[in-house]
């Protein structure tokens, strides 16, 4: 396709502009999915009435989740639903339901997104699916309904930001913990209007759940997309790579192997500190969930910490998973029952704590430590309430230790 | 059911807009602009009510129609909620100038016809009155009479807002033509 150089995003968008891209050119380029959720889904049907659509351009490549306040908190939101509902109908679209899971996970796990591919989402954490080798890019409502028209939209293509994670992570030390690393490093706008593309023995090191983390909070940054390199990955050999030679905004590389876990302090993804410089911090509500963490190997790691344990007085457990297919293999293993047994609550699957729909709203005066992508103030609903972001792991420690803590501070 | 859609086409989407400034800082995230817990509705005089809540309380009794919101860099970073320049829209502000913006409320912006001017040196700190002539690409303190450069929208995006958005945008040309 081209005659140079190229990076993972260049490639994508070459393929889908039909000619060879370089950074910030405008494009117009064909794309292979779009998705919306009772967010974004009722203003984008709205607008796609109003440009006079009838017909999705490929109902088979559209897709709708009921995933931000699922079961519905308010009758009005009960009829946002509806309208979603009613729209899957008479267009003949996807749409998943209340309690079958966060739309980036159900995206990924149904293969609804693949490798190359080029995936909108009226969701500004749909870069998630670059953990597959997609150039997966957030957009609004009003776009999403230009895509459900045409099959099309047009970008800015990015330059990309190249991300190399060489060495061993320590045990206990999670994809969290990198990419809040660099989510502190690069800043809030850091990457703005740019992809990273991760490589390194410390990513192929990973689960795809762990990639899918690192992909994630590219948004943290204000990322365009996030791109895990395919190359050396087990059972990826369909993924792209980038040319050898492909010319990057600018290249960082880490020495992983002395990295401990990270916490992000309030009011900001990018405020982001050793755990042990807030070591103690007391606590109140702890919640694993949101499209970041709450994959099976996040329960998992929550519940090797909370095996034999109980929550601290006066703090409660609240965990969302990432999907139903999660929830059940959580059943089948063991691992809801322990986290249960240490008095943790299961809600339905989906976004509502964090994004302050319902389901786990804080008090005033109450510090939240969560396993979740944002810690603006107000996000999980309350304007007076301290959010901290960090791994399930040190999220389960903090919820047993009643204050900040990571696993090991923990006595046996 | 309200329309968030600007119909018919505003004519003057980048004629020189002139108005009364409101002065923010950096980073100021769409959960500032518009709490998650107020976005599940297609209510534009809600969005309108609770606009810049958890910044400014007072923000959304204060504002009046054709008033301009300043900000420092990153404007809207966060969410990729539209509901972020529709409020701001249904509040009344004409336009937005900032230092930076997050690229999705970039985008969205200009799809439902809010007009953004991207000053990187901008230096305001007082209420004006402030012109931004968005052609030119300059935006005029009257108190100070200090000017300022704003970063020339690109041509898809100046299509568009001619259009008064990208729902008239693609209602004319039925497909993106640039």
């Amino acid at each position: 396709m081209s005659g140079f150089a190229q990076t993972l995003a260049e490639k994508i968008i070459s393929r889908h502009a039909g000619h060879a891209v370089r950074p910030n050119e405008i494009a117009v380029v064909r794309v292979d999915g779009a998705m919306a959720t009772d967010a974004t889904a009722p203003l984008a049907i709205q607008a796609f009435r109003a440009m006079g659509g009838q017909r999705l351009w490929d109902p088979a490549r559209v897709t709708l989740v009921i995933d931000h306040a699922a079961p519905a908190p308010t009758e009005r939101i009960a009829n946002l639903h509806q309208l979603m509902r009613t729209f899957a109908q008479e267009t003949g679209c996807r749409l998943y339901d209340v309690g079958d899971g966060i739309c980036h996970q159900l995206l990924v796990e149904n293969g609804h997104v693949g490798p190359g591919d080029l995936f909108l989402g009226a969701d500004s954490h749909t870069p998630t699916a670059g953990a597959v080798g997609a150039l997966a890019i957030g957009v609004g409502s009003t776009d999403l309904a230009g895509a459900w028209l045409t099959g099309r939209t047009w970008l800015k293509v990015p330059a990309t930001i190249r991300v190399e994670l060489n060495g061993r992570l320590r045990p206990g030390v999670t994809a969290k913990d990198l990419i809040l690393f660099l989510t502190g490093l690069l800043g809030a706008d850091g990457a703005n209007y740019q992809a990273l593309e991760f490589a390194g023995e410390a990513v192929r090191a990973l689960t795809l759940a762990g990639r899918m983390v690192l992909a994630n909070m590219v948004a943290e940054m204000g990322a365009k997309a996030g791109l895990v390199d395919g190359a050396g990955l087990e059972g990826s050999a369909e993924a792209l790579q980038p040319d050898p030679d492909a010319e990057y905004a600018r290249r960082l590389a880490f020495d992983v192997s002395a990295l401990t876990p990270q916490v992000s302090v309030p009011h900001a993804p990018d405020q982001v500190q050793p755990v042990a410089s807030v070591r103690g911090r007391r606590i109140h509500y702890a919640f694993i969930g949101s499209c970041t963490n709450s994959r099976l190997e996040d329960l998992q790691a929550a519940a090797e910490v909370l095996k034999g344990r109980r929550l601290a007085p006066g703090v409660r457990l609240i965990i969302a998973p990432a999907s139903r297919r999660v929830f059940n293999a959580a059943l089948a293993d063991g691992t809801a029952g322990i986290l249960a047994e240490a008095g943790a609550t299961f809600i339905t699957s989906g976004c509502g704590p964090c994004v302050g729909s319902h389901n786990g709203v804080p008090g005033d005066g109450e510090v939240v430590i969560s396993s979740t992508n944002r810690n603006f103030r107000g996000r999980m609903g309350n304007p007076n309430s301290d959010i901290y972001l960090a791994s399930p792991a040190v999220v389960a420690a903090s919820a047993v230790a009643g204050c900040i803590a990571e696993p090991a501070d923990l006595t046996p | 059911m309200t329309t968030p859609h600007p119909e018919p086409a505003s004519p003057s989407g980048l004629a020189v807009l002139t108005g009364r400034a409101h002065v923010y800082g950096d980073n100021i995230d769409t959960d500032r602009i518009i709490p998650g817990k107020y976005t599940k509705t297609l209510q534009l005089d809600e969005l309108a009510r609770h606009v810049l809540e958890d910044l400014d309380p007072d923000f959304s009794r204060r504002v009046q129609p054709g008033d301009l919101l300043v900000a420092g860099r990153n404007f809207g970073c966060g969410s990729s909620r539209e509901q972020a320049p529709l409020a701001l829209k249904a509040a009344g502000v004409a336009v937005v100038v900032a230092r930076s913006f997050a690229r999705l409320f970039f985008r969205n912006a200009i799809n439902i016809g809010l007009p953004l001017a991207e000053a990187p040196d901008h230096a305001l700190t007082g209420a004006g009155p402030l012109s931004v002539d968005l052609e030119a690409g300059l935006v005029t303190d009257h108190a100070t009479g200090r000017t300022y450069a704003a970063t020339r929208l690109p041509a898809v995006m100046v299509a568009i807002l001619r259009e008064g958005g990208l729902v008239n945008y693609l209602v004319k040309h039925g497909d993106y033509r640039f």
